[in-house]
């Protein structure tokens, strides 16, 4: 049973589409990065898997998973950091899944928060306003609460933008783990040399898919020349597509 | 004398305690909501909600007088279909909710102001636009009351998901559908604190005693319970301290509370611990770490 099904998907903006007729399938427990030049859909195709998106055509099926076991990092985040929390109840919310609207946090909980803000190496800065974080610590308290999320499918979306190389295989680390503990995890991610390294399958995409597959084969000069020649700017006069049931790939 | 100035007006007139009561249980309830305003960064949209009240209690004012039971249903009415129409063309169009607020709340408040034209006098339109927090009777005390109960009981509930919602929106959305539901309850509870508000204070005031005590806190803490704590007790002092000021002077009560909130938060800015003027100005020596 796979984690992850696309079938035949769509998805898109406006009736523009931003991905492409993709299908295939994610197995449970892979580590996938997803490749692809600015504007290829690597986004829209996250916001699709977590259901922030409904798909313009086709369906993402997610192996009975709910919405809750999904855990979501979007490149862009929109948090308020004037906003006067700390990082401990920052992270916490984390834990939403367990206490919903009224479950209190206990000594069990307050440890597992603790705890979530030590393996990112946060130590000592529980009380600290959020507004007070640099740019990697902010990403460090996102990598925290995902952590305590404990979901079976972890989407990353750029989780290494403008992080600095300590923070960055620290964080990856984390990424490793979570691969280990048989987690799903789907990352958006520009550098190639991370990429072959470190994620044993690679989807690359240019608003259609190029490649998938395990990465030693997928990522081939070839297929990134592919990949960077596609159309960046939708055409606003286009006509419906008629394509429905073959997959077809960007030009 | 300073007995006879602060606690003297107190026991000695009825009225002066109803004040009090109403205005503490004003202070209790609409303080939170304000800071959470102000934290959205909504207070203008407050402001805005507030105009809109003015056109239902007027229709309220129309059909039974100075009713304040008519008027403080006429005014949930209108406040929350003002709300809901303006969130429903910010959504429907490309506009902006502000700007649609700001569209319905211009057109409310002319309406009002005619409908009390209508059949009122000049007094009549002050007391409507401004309040009158020394003639409260007992149902009017309860109905103020029993919203301030209301609204922490509500606020209690929906706490979690809007603290979430207000610093990572998308987050909620992802985890859960309390969201929606969460900020469509909170803006209620902005309308029955305006309401409430402006029996006492007046369509115009009503917002300051939410939204003044919220800016004061803002300068003394960057912790959200705090904050809150803060608030209400900033929103008490002015409403006692306004009260003291209207019995002894002249100044109507209303504004009298209004400036005295307007005082603490002049205070605030310059010398609030958090941000404050004077601090920014003389920060001291950096330190080591």
């Amino acid at each position: 049973m796979a984690a992850l099904h696309f079938h035949n998907v769509t998805l898109g903006y406006d009736r523009h589409p931003a991905v492409h007729h993709l299908s295939g399938e994610v197995a449970p427990g892979a580590l996938v990065a997803v490749i692809g030049p600015n504007g290829a859909g690597k986004s829209t195709l996250l916001r699709g898997i977590v259901g922030i998106l409904k798909p313009l055509a086709g369906s993402i099926h997610l192996g009975g998973l709910d919405a809750r076991d999904i855990a979501y990092l979007p490149q862009s985040v929109e948090i308020d950091r004037s906003f006067p929390i700390s990082v401990f109840d920052f992270v916490g919310t984390g834990l939403w899944r367990a206490t919903g609207l009224f479950g209190g946090i206990g000594r069990a909980a307050r440890e597992k928060i603790l705890g979530a803000i030590a393996s990112v190496g946060l130590n000592g800065f529980e009380n600290r306003p959020i507004g007070t974080l640099s740019g990697g610590q902010m990403q460090r308290v996102l990598f925290a609460r995902v952590l305590l999320q404990d979901a079976s499918l972890i989407v990353l979306d750029e989780p290494f933008n403008a992080i600095d190389t300590k923070t960055t295989a620290d964080l990856l680390a984390l990424v490793k783990r979570w691969h280990g503990e048989g987690r799903t995890v789907l990352a958006a991610l520009h550098d190639m040399e991370m990429v072959r390294n470190h994620f044993s399958d690679t989807l690359v995409l240019a608003r259609g898919p190029v490649a998938w597959g395990p990465t030693a084969e997928v990522l081939t000069p070839e297929n990134l020349i592919v990949a960077m020649r596609m159309c960046e700017a939708f055409d606003d006069s286009a006509a419906a597509c008629a394509a429905d049931d073959v997959s077809s790939r960007a030009a | 004398m300073i007995y006879d100035a602060l606690i003297g007006p107190f026991t000695e007139f009825e009225f002066m305690r109803r004040a009090l009561a109403a205005v503490i249980a004003l202070a209790l309830a609409g303080a939170p909501i304000g800071v959470f305003l102000m934290l959205r960064r909504m207070s203008l949209v407050g402001d805005a909600m507030a105009h809109a009240i003015l056109p239902g209690a007027a229709v309220g004012f129309l059909l039974s007088g100075l009713s304040l039971f008519a008027m403080t249903a006429g005014g949930l009415i209108a406040g929350f279909a003002v709300a809901i129409l303006a969130g429903v063309v910010a959504r429907s169009t490309g506009l902006k909710e502000d700007a649609s607020l700001a569209t319905f709340y211009l057109a409310s408040l002319a309406l009002g102001v005619t409908i009390v034209s209508i059949k009122g006098t000049n007094i009549d339109l002050l007391h409507v636009l401004f309040g009158n927090i020394l003639a409260m009777d007992d149902q009017t005390l309860l109905v103020v009351a029993f919203n301030a109960t209301v609204t922490l009981l509500v606020l209690a509930v929906i706490y979690r998901p809007l603290v979430i919602e207000s610093v990572d929106p998308l987050f909620l959305r992802t985890v859960s559908r309390a969201g929606g539901p969460a900020h469509l309850a909170f803006l209620a509870l902005v309308v029955i604190n305006l309401v409430n508000g402006f029996q006492a204070l007046g369509t115009l005031l009503a917002v300051g005693l939410m939204i003044l005590p919220a800016g004061t806190a803002r300068f003394w803490s960057r912790d959200l319970t705090t904050m809150i704590c803060i608030a209400v007790v900033a929103a008490a002092v002015s409403g006692y301290a306004g009260l003291v000021l209207s019995f002894q002077t002249r100044v109507p009560s209303g504004p009298a509370i209004i400036l005295v909130a307007t005082m603490l938060y002049i205070v605030s800015v310059l010398f609030g611990r958090v941000g404050g003027i004077v601090r920014q100005l003389f920060p001291g020596r950096h330190l080591e770490a």
